[in-house]
């Protein structure tokens, strides 16, 4: 089985980062949804709650919810818990603006099926490295 | 712009602005003739928020067209007087700093159409963040705008322009849902209710109101005054974008392009849906139906009319209040109230007539308020949740009421 997956996306906010991927099934909404001072999302009944975004490339579909919460994104990031980059199927303007001003990398346009929990990523422009956790162990 | 010749400000509006118009597929840029910006109170905005307005500012920033703010969290010159603690007031009187030095203009209040100096033309194009202001200018004047949120309306201020994709488009303003309401519309909380079933039930479409016409008095020949019109209007789609997430809707042989257009604004194959009931709508939105102390009664969600502001100043005068009266409203709508008196007359009888905030976004928890009760659709959504007290909600006569016995009645 081929223990490295590459993929091209579009890129929403360009730049560097690597990671250990957290993967949401479910679309995230930032606004009340994740605790801006811990990255804990604390959405109740999200596939994610409990666990933190700090540091992880965060996979999850497209944004939900408040515009409000392009402002938490910023929130994470000047409070050193924020996702490394942030990848989806289809973004929307919530989370691309959050990724704008909190200076995050993020690509969009991406098949994210094939990433999963706990998988290294490296994300450079639009090219998205993603290397099987069981590699890389 | 965008290579950062005017400097990172510009260049990170340009940014946003141009990745916007790229993920909707907007084939140009459109120029806006206003932009009204959220994500004012500080609140929302959090340390972080303050920061990077105010580096925003300090960039060299600066907007190219009339821009317009939403509410604060507290009255700017008087938060003292709130109660507020300098702790928000210090953060909070920073973050409209940075927006004033960016050339905003500091209305704080999420009704820009009210304002003689900024409603919208018919066609003109915005950029509007504060989705029950979107919902009015689409719906009730006919201009055109996308539900922004405050950076990316910022941005599009800063630019002069937006992407043209969504409502800017002819093809985007087309309903998708058809509704009939088969039960009385009274007044405006019934119309707050009316926004509570439909918006559940709609999500983001656009509507068709096939027979809302028949609630509905002739909007006033000045718009800014509200009237009975407006101001069921103004509540109706202020919840239609907080319980659902609706954007634009049209009412048959009422609002403008609808008159226009008529049905061909009717997608075909639009869903129907037919509302018989207010009352799932009631039950949930006065929530708490064991709650009869009132600590604030609280009208202007979205912030009052001068309409509004008048009937309030009749229902009170010559009386005195047993419990705390905010009536929310604008700056200048206050400023006009005045000088018809009516703000006296709430004052006289221990009403407050505040302006720049509101009780969702002021921190009316730190400030010893534990319930309230309102006659706003939009209120009733968030401030439970926002604020964390517990809401009764129904007709101004009850507001009132309870303002003036300290008790909520049943109707």
């Amino acid at each position: 089985m081929e223990s490295t997956t590459r993929m091209q996306g579009r890129v929403i906010k360009s730049g560097k980062a690597a990671g250990r991927a957290l993967v949401s099934p479910e679309p995230i909404g930032f606004l009340g949804g994740v605790d801006p001072d811990t990255g804990v999302v604390v959405e109740p009944n999200h596939p994610l709650n409990g666990q933190s975004v700090a540091g992880r490339v965060l996979v999850f579909p497209t944004g939900k919810g408040s515009t409000v919460g392009s402002y938490t994104i910023l929130r994470l990031a000047r409070n050193g818990v924020a996702p490394a980059a942030m990848l989806n199927a289809q973004s929307e303007a919530i989370v691309a603006v959050g990724a704008i001003i909190a200076d995050i990398p993020m690509v969009d346009q991406l098949a994210i099926q094939f990433i999963s929990d706990g998988d290294w990523v490296v994300v450079d422009g639009d090219a998205v490295e993603v290397y099987d956790q069981s590699t890389v162990a | 712009m965008l290579n950062g010749d005017a400097g990172p400000g510009v260049q990170r509006a340009m940014e946003i602005v141009a990745t916007l118009g790229r993920i909707y597929g907007a084939p140009d840029l459109v120029p806006v003739t206003h932009v009204q910006i959220a994500g004012v109170s500080y609140k929302n905005l959090g340390d972080a928020g303050v920061e990077f307005l105010n580096e925003w500012a300090d960039e060299g920033a600066r907007v190219r067209v009339p821009t317009t703010l939403n509410p604060a969290g507290m009255e700017m010159d008087r938060w003292q007087a709130m109660g507020i603690s300098p702790s928000f007031a210090e953060p909070q009187l920073s973050a409209v700093g940075a927006f004033v030095k960016m050339g905003v203009t500091p209305t704080m209040s999420c009704t820009p159409y009210l304002f003689p100096d900024y409603v919208p033309q018919r066609g003109d194009h915005l950029a509007w963040a504060e989705s029950s202001a979107v919902a009015f200018a689409n719906s009730v004047l006919g201009a055109r705008t996308n539900r922004e949120g405050g950076p990316s309306a910022l941005a599009a201020a800063i630019v002069g322009r937006t992407p043209r994709y969504g409502y800017h488009l002819d093809g985007e303003r087309l309903a998708d849902v058809v509704i009939e309401v088969r039960c009385p519309l009274r007044e405006v909380a019934d119309f707050g209710a009316l926004s509570y079933v439909v918006g559940k039930q709609v999500g983001s479409a656009c509507l068709w109101f096939e027979n809302l016409a028949d609630y509905l008095p002739p909007l006033p020949d000045d718009v800014t005054e509200g009237g009975d019109a407006g101001d069921r209007l103004k509540t109706l789609g202020a919840g239609l974008a907080a319980y659902g997430a609706v954007t634009l809707y049209h009412v048959a042989g009422y609002t403008p392009e609808a008159n226009d257009l008529g049905e061909t604004l009717i997608k075909p194959g639009a869903r129907r849906l037919v509302v018989d009931s207010l009352d799932p709508a009631y039950t949930i939105m006065d929530a708490d139906p064991d709650l009869h102390q009132i600590d604030l009664v609280t009208v202007g969600c979205p912030h009052a009319s001068l309409n509004e502001i008048r009937q309030i100043a009749d229902m009170l005068a010559g009386q005195h209040l047993a419990t705390q009266l905010w009536v929310t409203t604008a700056r200048i709508t206050r400023d006009r109230a005045r000088e018809a008196g009516w703000v006296q007359t709430i004052e006289a009888a221990g009403g407050q007539v505040v302006a720049d905030t509101c009780a969702v976004v002021a921190p009316v928890r730190s400030i010893g308020i534990t319930s309230m009760a309102t006659n706003a659709g939009k209120m009733a959504c968030y401030a439970p949740a926002h604020s964390k007290v517990k809401m009764r909600y129904g007709s101004l006569e009850q507001c009132m009421d309870a303002a003036l016995t300290g008790e909520w009645q049943a109707e």
